[in-house]
């Protein structure tokens, strides 16, 4: 590594944490990049957390604004929650990433252009009349504009690849300029590109000379323009594994992690939807651990199928985004009436019908808590953050399992996407919840729906001897489990159904950071976990009296949650929805929530939680900006998570 | 598949105690005598035999039954016995379906769990109306049936069960009626077939289309009506003096007159279940012009889909061990020391 060339900028100036976005055409592998700068900031032991935000399109015609893909990564020597509000650098491969991604860009923060790919055509399609690297519309940012597509030519040249095939090392150059800028070695990309070309050496040698040759322009450019090499320290994290997960992989993990612990096999039953399919297609690597996977033809069949295999003695998972779970709706309340276990994993998408497939929202919470037929309850848990989503898989497994009761899990686009470090767990360090099947007769005849003092019903599976029986949709006689249709039984039945998952055993509910009273609390639940856990941290540190309590279990509600809110003047529910969860908290203790919305299809911005908390308070001193460091011992430990 | 025990039973031991709620006179009841009277008959083990169904007066079913029973939500039970097979493969399933059932609502499962060949004898009982709902036109009613929800004829043209599970890429299809003594003889080819059986069983609905089936069901004249195939024997019916024969020039079935029993000479082909060509023909020849084409129509086994399945599980796990906690450190990890990142 060149790095004693680089003349070091002075120990103050370098921050604690910087937010670097690629934006490019989706064609430019601006993911990949993206995941590659993640890895190598990981290795670094820098904290971070990244935003993947890329087009519905597969193949965005080339250039347009609509087909423009960013990653965005906040990295730093500190607590990281959120992917950033505003980068300090913005890559823009081409004219129409620019005009997407220049209105986020921190004032004085740097551009760096492919003069290349600012040709007429791509300026026409972005919409720009003048090309913005030559007027001076960027004046108020740092620009580093070179041509990236001619140096990305050059340096694949020895490989003989056709002008198009070199310039799809584009990203590759790219990506070595970045890791000079925070200087971080490069062997484990070549590694890994010589790893995903085995087959083609040729192609791993073309895009390890792109990154080497981007490398070095760093270096040389380093000495006249704008761009300064950075070296950040890595964040003080408690010894262990490390590895990045997004929350697809976790959830999936989880799962595995969850019917081992059940000590069942899984039965993983889905439809391919946005951002839901990366659960099956992990899922689907797994067999060894005892997961069927199974690609149905519609959500509807998923969710069958699943329960088809709880019935059989399986632990039956479906996985969905809102509209397929809409799909599912009916085959849950089966699920409900017939009491058995069942896992369904929304991972909410933005609005109503098709909406936005690839942005995020919480906007499936009714859907979650509300949305069946009859009086149909059944337990809700949402992950914070994609490691969260581990915890939260295995408390599903658990719940569904001890309960007799299909859960739904919420994550959202933003948690599948996004990756985060993790300290990898010890599976070993989870207390398990092994599933009891009935081996014979629990009364002078079979009682299918006799009920356990938690309320839960016997799981028997067929091919037992001597416990033939008939279950079904109608109403169930208590105990017998026969048709019952008469109004005390289904009066009886509904209330039974509804205190078993009233029952369930929630933890309490821990405060993420401040009192456990006072003027303001504010009440998140989701992925909205990190910038609300900055924006409460900054607010604390100018005096303000907020804290910040986030909610896990959505159904049932933790038992002390009312009483927590009452203990506050003011309760502040900011959600990626219009309102959902405060209605919800409104209806269940009368408190005076009051709801903080946002539907753009983007996550929450630190300082816009910020503003909205600083109403609450008079005279407010002046937002000093910068994410906080959180004191971890602040933070609850994983509810119902290791033991 | 292991081959389970045989195990002895009777009639009785397949009933339950549970009141039967189908109309008086309703097809259904021989139908459920007839499965009630195979299962003895095949060994069948009632701890090992599941009945799924889906919503309908047919879809009752499971709770007449002293095995396993589930009945699900209207058109789903496919799907549903599709997981249930895939969890445990062992299972003897059966799953018991309506015309509405099985080719309105729950159309599309019914095409895949034919196409996939999942293992189980899949009875659709078209009685061409909807019982359970009082009596509107299903989609195997006739043209220009009068009902509820189509008061001055239904207009739509009738789908062909057997020719859509066909269609869909059943390996087993059979057909039968309620009341008919074969229909056990059907039920056990069904049986036998590892995959996949489609069974088309025409049953009466005495309230809401009664005796529709009567011009090739009713005893008298059934002889002239019916065409039982059996495999490697002629395609003949009215006490053996007519046959099908196959016009070769049309590409399509013809009766012919067979005198003497010289079949041969009149052309008349023998069945033979396994010809997937005569089996299309088969099952879209239309009654009135020619007999109602009864018993197994095709027959051709091929793998099944959970043996797929298991065997895909069992190349993944061979030579791998399952170790959760390496799983979960796998990847590009890194080790922490203190605050120092090594890459590992
Ligand atoms: C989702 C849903 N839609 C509609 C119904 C009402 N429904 C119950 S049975 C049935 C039709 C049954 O017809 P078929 O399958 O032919 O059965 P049959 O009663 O004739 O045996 C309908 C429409 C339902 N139970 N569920
Ligand atoms: S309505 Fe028809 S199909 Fe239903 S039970 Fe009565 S006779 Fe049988
Ligand atoms: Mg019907």
């Amino acid at each position: 590594m060149a790095t004693t060339a680089a003349v070091r900028p002075q120990e103050a100036d370098i921050p604690e944490a910087v937010v670097v976005r690629f934006a490019g055409d989706s064609g430019d592998g601006m993911q990949l990049t993206g995941g590659q700068f993640t890895l190598s900031t990981a290795l670094a032991g820098n904290d971070l957390a990244t935003f993947p935000d890329f087009p519905a399109e597969i193949r965005a015609p080339q250039g347009t604004l609509f087909g423009v893909s960013a990653f965005q990564i906040n990295f730093g020597s500190r607590r990281i929650n959120t992917a950033g509000d505003a980068p300090d650098v913005l890559v823009a491969m081409n004219p129409a990433a620019l005009k997407v991604n220049l209105a986020a860009l921190k004032p004085g923060g740097l551009i760096i252009a492919d003069t290349g790919a600012f040709t007429k055509r791509n300026l026409d399609k972005a919409g720009y009349d003048t090309n913005p690297l030559e007027d001076d519309s960027l004046a108020q940012w740092d620009v580093l504009a070179f041509d990236i597509s001619e140096r990305t030519i050059e340096a694949v040249k020895p490989f003989g690849l056709g002008n198009k095939d070199a310039l799809r090392s584009k990203n590759m150059w790219t990506l070595g300029l970045a890791l000079w800028m925070f200087d971080r070695p490069r062997e484990p990309i070549h590694d890994w590109l010589k790893q995903k070309f085995a087959k083609k050496p040729d192609i791993a040698d073309a895009n390890i000379a792109a990154l080497d040759a981007g490398h070095a322009y760093g270096e040389t450019a380093e000495l006249s323009g704008p761009v300064k090499q950075l070296t950040m320290p890595p964040v003080e994290s408690e010894p262990g594994l490390y590895r990045t997960i997004t929350g697809a992989e976790a959830v999936s993990l989880g799962l595995v992690a969850g019917a081992q612990l059940a000590e069942l096999p899984m039965f993983f039953g889905g439809y391919p939807i946005t951002p839901a399919s990366a659960i099956l297609h992990h899922l689907a690597r797994l067999k060894e651990y005892g997961v069927t996977t199974f690609q149905a033809e519609d959500e509807i069949a998923a969710i069958c199928a699943a329960i088809g295999a709880s019935y059989a003695g399986s632990l039956g998972v479906t996985s969905s985004s809102g509209p397929g779970i809409a799909l599912k709706g009916e085959a849950m309340g089966l699920a409900i009436m017939t009491e058995l276990p069942l896992v369904i994993v929304n991972s909410q998408r933005g609005g109503p019908s098709t909406g936005l497939p690839t942005k995020t929202e919480q906007s499936d919470l009714y859907q979650a808590v509300y949305g069946r037929n009859g009086d149909a309850p059944l337990p809700v848990v949402a992950a914070r953050s994609p490691s969260d989503a581990f915890e939260c898989a295995i408390e599903a497994c658990r719940i569904a399992t001890q309960y007799m009761t299909p859960v739904m899990l919420l994550t959202d686009g933003y948690i599948a996407n996004a990756a985060e470090p993790w300290k990898v767990p010890d599976p070993a360090s989870y207390e398990p919840f092994p599933a009891q099947f009935l081996q014979e007769k629990n009364g002078e005849e079979l009682l299918p729906y006799k009920r356990d003092a938690k309320g839960a019903r016997p799981w028997i599976k067929p091919g037992t001897p001597g416990l033939m029986h008939r279950i079904g949709g109608i109403e169930k006689a208590a105990d017998t489990g026969h048709i019952d249709y008469s109004p005390d039984n289904h009066q009886a039945m509904t209330d039974a159904r509804k205190d078993k998952v009233l029952g369930v055993d929630v933890p309490d509910q821990e405060v993420a950071l401040g009192d456990s009273s006072g003027k303001l609390a504010v009440v998140g639940w989701g992925s909205t976990f990190g910038p609300i856990h900055q924006a409460v941290g900054r607010a604390r540190r100018k005096g303000l009296d907020v804290s910040h309590i986030h909610v896990r279990h959505i159904w049932p509600l933790p038992g002390n949650l009312g009483e927590l809110l009452r203990g506050f003047d003011h309760v502040l529910v900011p959600e990626m929805n219009t309102g959902q969860f405060k209605t919800v908290l409104r209806d269940q203790y009368l408190v005076d929530a009051q709801p903080l919305t946002k539907t753009s299809g983007q996550p929450f911005q630190i300082a816009e939680l910020e503003e909205a908390i600083g109403k609450y308070f008079d005279g407010v001193p002046g937002n000093e900006g910068g994410e906080v460091a959180v004191n971890e011992q602040q933070l609850p430990s994983p509810e119902g998570g290791a033991k | 598949m292991n081959a389970p025990a045989k195990i002895e039973t009777t009639l009785k031991d397949w009933v339950t105690d549970q009141e039967v709620r189908w109309c008086p006179g309703c097809g259904d009841y021989a139908i459920l005598k007839a499965v009630q009277r195979t299962l003895p008959q095949l060994g069948a083990d009632p701890a090992n035999t599941v009945f799924i169904s889906g919503i309908g007066c047919s879809s009752r079913f499971p709770y007449y039954m002293e095995s396993y029973g589930f009945h699900t939500i209207h058109g789903r039970a496919p799907a549903i016995a599709t997981g249930t097979k895939l969890a445990n493969p062992d299972l003897d399933i059966w799953l018991v379906t309506g015309d509405g059932d099985g080719l309105s609502i729950g159309g599309n499962h019914l095409m895949h769990v034919l196409r996939r060949n999942v293992n189980m004898q899949i009875m659709l009982f078209n009685n061409e109306i909807y019982g359970l709902t009082k009596g509107q036109a299903s989609p195997t009613s006739r043209e220009g049936t009068r009902s509820p929800s189509t008061p001055i004829g239904s207009y739509d043209h009738p789908a062909r069960p057997a020719a859509f599970a066909l269609g869909s890429g059943a390996r087993f299809v059979g057909r039968g009626f309620d009341v008919s003594k074969h229909l056990p003889d059907v039920l056990m080819a069904a049986h036998a077939h590892q995959g996949a059986a489609f069974i088309e069983i025409f049953q009466n609905c005495i309230v809401y289309n009664k005796d529709v089936f009567d011009d090739f069901a009713a005893p008298k004249g059934a002889e002239d009506r019916q065409l039982w195939l059996e495999d490697g024997k002629p395609m003949l019916f009215a006490g053996d003096t007519k046959g099908i024969a196959l016009d070769r020039d049309a590409l399509e079935l013809k009766v012919v007159d067979v005198t003497d029993g010289d079949w041969k000479s009149a052309g008349v082909i023998a069945h033979d279940v396994t010809n997937r060509s005569i089996a299309h023909m088969l099952v879209e020849m239309p009654f009135g012009p020619f007999p109602m084409a009864l018993g197994v129509l095709y027959d051709d086994p091929r793998p099944t889909f959970e043996a797929a399945v298991a065997a895909e599980r069992e190349k993944a796990r061979a030579g791998k061990e399952a170790n959760l906690a390496r799983l979960l450190g796998t990847g590009q990890t890194w080790t922490v020391n203190g605050t120092a990142a090594d890459p590992v």
